[in-house]
């Protein structure tokens, strides 16, 4: 059975360690808040803000703390508050350690796109392209075929990207993939799926 | 010299012009000077360009002013929440200049340092390299980004004290910093001017030094989306 939205989330919290400094991106990257169990993890939100908490109690929402996805969220007593500039200096300075984020297409070079698809409407890459240009490291989660059934792992993105070759590991419902010289390799299939499904699925080169 | 002024149009007097370029603070809605956005829409100034990190929503924010169409180009890094910006940029009526949130946040700040120009790896490699230099610094390739230096900056803080000393509160500091020190004129409006040496020297977010008019006002500080838990599900 491939993995469901919570078992990427789960499967991609095996990939922080503990004390980690770490963003997360919207959608599934959100869930994998959830899987952390007793790692010391810090989330930071681009917005200036290192020590997200979760969403506040009906009534407790305050209009001066939100996250990036301009959500309503609380503090902990860990949290340390700043400005944009001083939150994209420690991005693009390489001190957060990981940022787990989704993605339209991916290619086997780790080249990402995530932000536009051209003839749509443009609504803009927001702090995407700092952090993917940024972070130590960039893994991404995704299905890994669109809704008509295409690989999203391809040899080359088609769409304007985000970022060139800054991709580590992909984490898809079928498994777990990296980006290597070359290619990429399978780390991982997700339970019941063989490495045949995965190579059927792929348009990208794996080794 | 009294940097305290009563409201918001009288803190703009004589330094609204058409087809300026206004740094304005904010991220989303939180922390945006939504006051002063107010009395520029009032003044009735057009043909501005905002460097912003978004572009408000339909009625509130920098929407306001996009809907009276006083905007002719928005320098943002992302402009989802709106339909009337939408709308005018897919009819060619407004130019948008796409901007990393990084490296939006850092042409402000590097303006405000006197730094015209830098290099960072943000975007080597997209749509945003495009007709940039690239300088290879130690085996990594980057890109040149300008500072900005804006004629006018608008920011929104918690406190201020009679000096213009400003303290802001949680995620609303946000781009109201770098955006304050990228102004050749900067006005803050805050929530509260306490007496100066009410606030703790060592505490301060945005010195004086960069806050040139002040004011003192109500803030409806309406929240983008709300989201909450149940105390029962915990």
């Amino acid at each position: 059975m491939p993995w469901d939205r919570n078992q990427m989330a789960e499967r991609a919290a095996q990939e922080l360690e503990d004390g980690m400094y770490v963003n997360l991106g919207i959608g599934i990257p959100t869930l994998v808040a959830n899987y952390v169990g007793d790692k010391e993890i810090t989330l930071q939100s681009e917005n200036g803000m290192l020590g997200m908490g979760p969403f506040p109690y009906e009534g407790e929402e305050d209009a001066d703390l939100i996250n990036a996805g301009k959500q309503t969220i609380t503090e902990l007593k860990r949290t340390a508050y700043f400005d944009s500039a001083t939150s994209f200096g420690m991005i693009r300075g390489g001190k957060i350690a990981a940022a787990i984020l989704g993605a339209m297409e991916v290619a086997e070079n780790g080249d990402l796109a995530n932000w536009m698809i051209p003839g749509k409407l443009v609504k803009g890459m927001g702090g995407a392209m700092d952090l993917v240009a940024g972070v130590r490291r960039v893994i991404v989660v995704m299905d890994h075929t669109n809704k008509h059934g295409d690989s999203k792992l391809l040899r080359e993105c088609t769409l304007p990207l985000t970022g060139a070759g800054v991709v580590d590991r992909i984490i898809t419902n079928l498994g777990v993939l990296d980006v290597v010289e070359g290619g990429l390799k399978i780390v991982e299939t997700a339970d019941g799926v063989t490495e045949e499904e995965i190579r059927a699925a792929t348009e990208a080169t794996i080794l | 010299m009294k940097k305290i002024y009563d409201n918001a149009t009288t803190a703009l007097d004589g330094l609204l012009r058409d087809d300026m370029l206004i740094a304005a603070g904010g991220f989303g809605l939180c922390g945006i000077p939504e006051l002063l956005l107010q009395a520029i829409k009032d003044s009735g100034v057009k043909g501005l360009t905002f460097a912003s990190n978004n572009a408000g929503v339909d009625d509130f924010g920098i929407g306001i002013l996009l809907a009276s169409r006083q905007v002719k180009k928005m320098m943002s890094s992302y402009v989802g929440e709106n339909a009337e910006f939408m709308r005018q940029y897919l009819e060619g009526e407004l130019e948008v200049e796409f901007n990393p949130q990084g490296t939006l946040a850092e042409r402000m700040r590097a303006g405000g340092a006197g730094i015209p120009g830098f290099y960072t790896k943000t975007g080597v490699g997209t749509q945003i390299a495009e007709g940039k230099e690239h300088k290879d610094f130690d085996g990594e390739t980057y890109i040149m980004e300008r500072g900005i230096f804006a004629d006018l900056a608008i920011i929104k803080a918690w406190k201020a004290d009679e000096t213009g000393n400003l303290i802001f509160r949680k995620t609303a500091r946000n781009f109201n910093v770098p955006a304050g020190m990228c102004g050749r004129i900067c006005v803050a409006e805050v929530e509260e001017i306490v007496p100066t040496g009410a606030l703790d020297p060592d505490g301060i977010h945005l010195p004086g030094i960069y806050v040139h008019r002040l004011i003192q006002g109500d803030h409806e500080k309406r929240i983008e989306q709300r989201t909450t838990r149940k105390k029962e599900a915990v």
